[in-house]
């Protein structure tokens, strides 16, 4: 590891997306426009004031993963990886690298997403608008840690796609967002408590209705970290030098 | 000092079920071209991989610039160009070279020398996607020769370039010799082995020829490579194999058990097809096979030293 290299990749990374606006344009803007989605269905009732924090954990997470799965996908596809392998490049510094990068378009994705779901969708934050942004990222940088980890078991854009259901989708039906956890069956309601998206709900819930403490929500913030670092480590470990 | 840049003994390569190269040996001198010529399916791209240290190798040993292949100080003097050009589409062209420069711990020079090495001035600024096939191949080249490597792996760098591209790349590679480095590279384009220094034929996972070009002719007496290689898989599949092979050596494989029934885990469905065939010694029996000194058809029949 270096970091030169890896600031190097994180570089390069956020370079080939300046090259792509469409893809700019989507990541910023999509989670924006389907929280407006969401808070327009749920208008005159309460409904979005309860899932309105819950959206802003789930679309980063969802586009974040995607975007990095893919692109890692296309590096193992373009031969760009087993020249990289047999430079000097650290596979912590790939992993790193475009975990910086796209950790950086979180930050801005989350600050839109934040941004138009308060002012623009009304959605009432209690607590403090800083926190919210650390959960945000949090959850953001976590669909790319798993990106990374599920384009490792790819081999195709089929796969990588097939993926998202697999790593995302039981994560959302069992986060509370449905059906609160604690109403689910005993064997789902201990699942759920181990995902790390149901924290990241938890927590942006706790901090737009202010009624938890900071406490609270950094244990929640260091529960999705330790899945972040297990995800990069795993991911990092899966990606061979040496391939058959 | 080490008077080798590649010495493999006994290399042997699985992927898969399929073994691609079964116990290979290979030598190549320092501060030449040297040509891996074969069809496609022979096994060169697998044999490249094992040299620049990024294919799990089953057994044997392969020893580059005198350190086993894919150590880590062995990562910043050895260039590697895989078959497909392996760029970032979305990248300019000097986009592309300033990472790779970047990863590699060459100087930022390095980018300019490599972009007027390989006649890329013009398009440095342009997105490598927009490039034509033989540039991109070029932006590839260009990459593997940052840093100034003391060898450079190419796999079928001129592979689908016209005759006056695969003229102007020739040239850059005597040029990069020149410097001192010796370039290692695959083709199958039989056509180019004259202009090579030194040539290995790459049969069915197997080197059967470890020659110079003008020996090959000689020797053969062909007047075009192509014919020369031909001859050579005809030298190697007829020679009677001395080691304890089995008497059947000598006979046509045709009127012996179908190819297919002989070895069937053997190589690529490419080299299965037609490897067998010409240049594998009879031996119904499997373990003929295993324990065949390789390189043995090859280094005599092709009529060097």
């Amino acid at each position: 590891m270096n970091p030169m290299r890896t600031l190097a990749t994180a570089g390069r990374v956020l370079m080939q997306i300046r090259h792509d606006p469409r893809t700019i344009g989507l990541l910023l803007i999509v989670p924006s426009l389907l929280i407006g989605l969401v808070a327009w269905i749920f208008d005159e009732t309460p409904v979005f004031a309860d899932i309105g924090p819950a959206m802003l954990a789930l679309f980063p997470f969802i586009v974040m993963f995607l975007v990095t799965s893919i692109g890692t996908l296309r590096e193992r596809r373009s031969g760009t990886l087993e020249r990289l392998l047999s430079m000097p490049l650290g596979r912590g510094d790939f992993i790193l690298g475009y975990t910086l990068a796209f950790g950086l378009l979180a930050v801005a994705q989350t600050a839109i997403a934040v941004a138009y779901a308060t002012w623009v969708c009304g959605l009432e934050i209690e607590g403090s608008i800083g926190m919210l942004f650390v959960v945000a990222i949090a959850d953001a940088l976590l669909g790319t840690a798993l990106g990374l980890l599920a384009s490792a078991f790819a081999r195709t854009e089929f796969q990588v796609v097939q993926f998202m259901p697999v790593f995302v989708f039981p994560q959302i039906l069992l986060g509370g967002i449905f059906l609160p956890r604690d109403q689910l069956p005993d064997v789902l309601e201990v699942v759920g408590d181990w995902l790390p998206l149901s924290h990241a709900i938890d927590a942006l819930t706790a901090v737009s209705t202010g009624d938890e403490d900071a406490g609270y929500v950094w244990l929640r913030i260091l529960f999705i970290a330790c899945w972040i670092i297990g995800a990069i480590v795993i991911g990092s470990l899966t990606l061979r030098r040496r391939t058959p | 000092m080490v008077n080798n840049a590649i010495e493999a003994r006994g290399l042997t390569v699985r992927r898969g079920r399929t073994t691609v190269l079964d116990g290979l040996d290979l030598t190549v001198p320092r501060g030449a071209i040297v040509g891996l010529l074969g069809p496609s399916g022979s096994g060169k791209t697998t044999l490249m991989r094992a040299i620049v240290g990024v294919q799990i190798v089953r057994g044997g040993e392969i020893t580059v610039l005198g350190e086993r292949a894919g150590s880590a100080p062995l990562r910043q003097r050895v260039g590697y160009m895989t078959q497909q050009a392996s760029i970032y589409d979305d990248l300019t062209v000097r986009q592309n070279l300033r990472y790779f420069a970047r990863v590699q711990g060459a100087p930022a020079s390095d980018i300019d020398r490599v972009i007027e090495r390989t006649d890329l001035t013009g398009q440095s600024d342009q997105l490598a996607r927009t490039l034509s096939g033989g540039q991109a191949n070029r932006v590839s080249l260009a990459a593997a020769m940052l840093g100034s490597p003391d060898l450079l792996v190419l796999d079928e760098p001129t592979v689908g370039l016209d005759p006056v591209l695969r003229a102007d790349l020739w040239a850059i590679f005597r040029r990069i010799t020149d410097d001192g480095a010796t370039l290692l590279v695959s083709s199958h384009v039989m056509d180019e082995a004259t202009r090579c220094d030194r040539l290995l034929l790459m049969r069915g996972g197997d080197i059967i020829g470890d020659t110079t070009p003008s020996e090959l002719l000689e020797s053969t007496g062909a007047t075009s490579a192509e014919d020369a290689f031909l001859r050579v898989i005809e030298a190697s599949e007829k020679m009677p194999d001395a080691a304890g092979q089995p008497a059947a050596s000598g006979n046509s494989r045709d009127d012996n058990a179908p190819p297919h029934a002989s070895h069937p885990d053997a190589q690529s469905p490419d080299s299965r097809r037609t490897g067998q065939r010409l240049s594998e010694p009879a031996g119904p029996a499997e373990p003929a096979k295993a324990d065949k000194p390789h390189g043995r058809h090859g280094r005599h029949a092709g009529g060097a030293q």
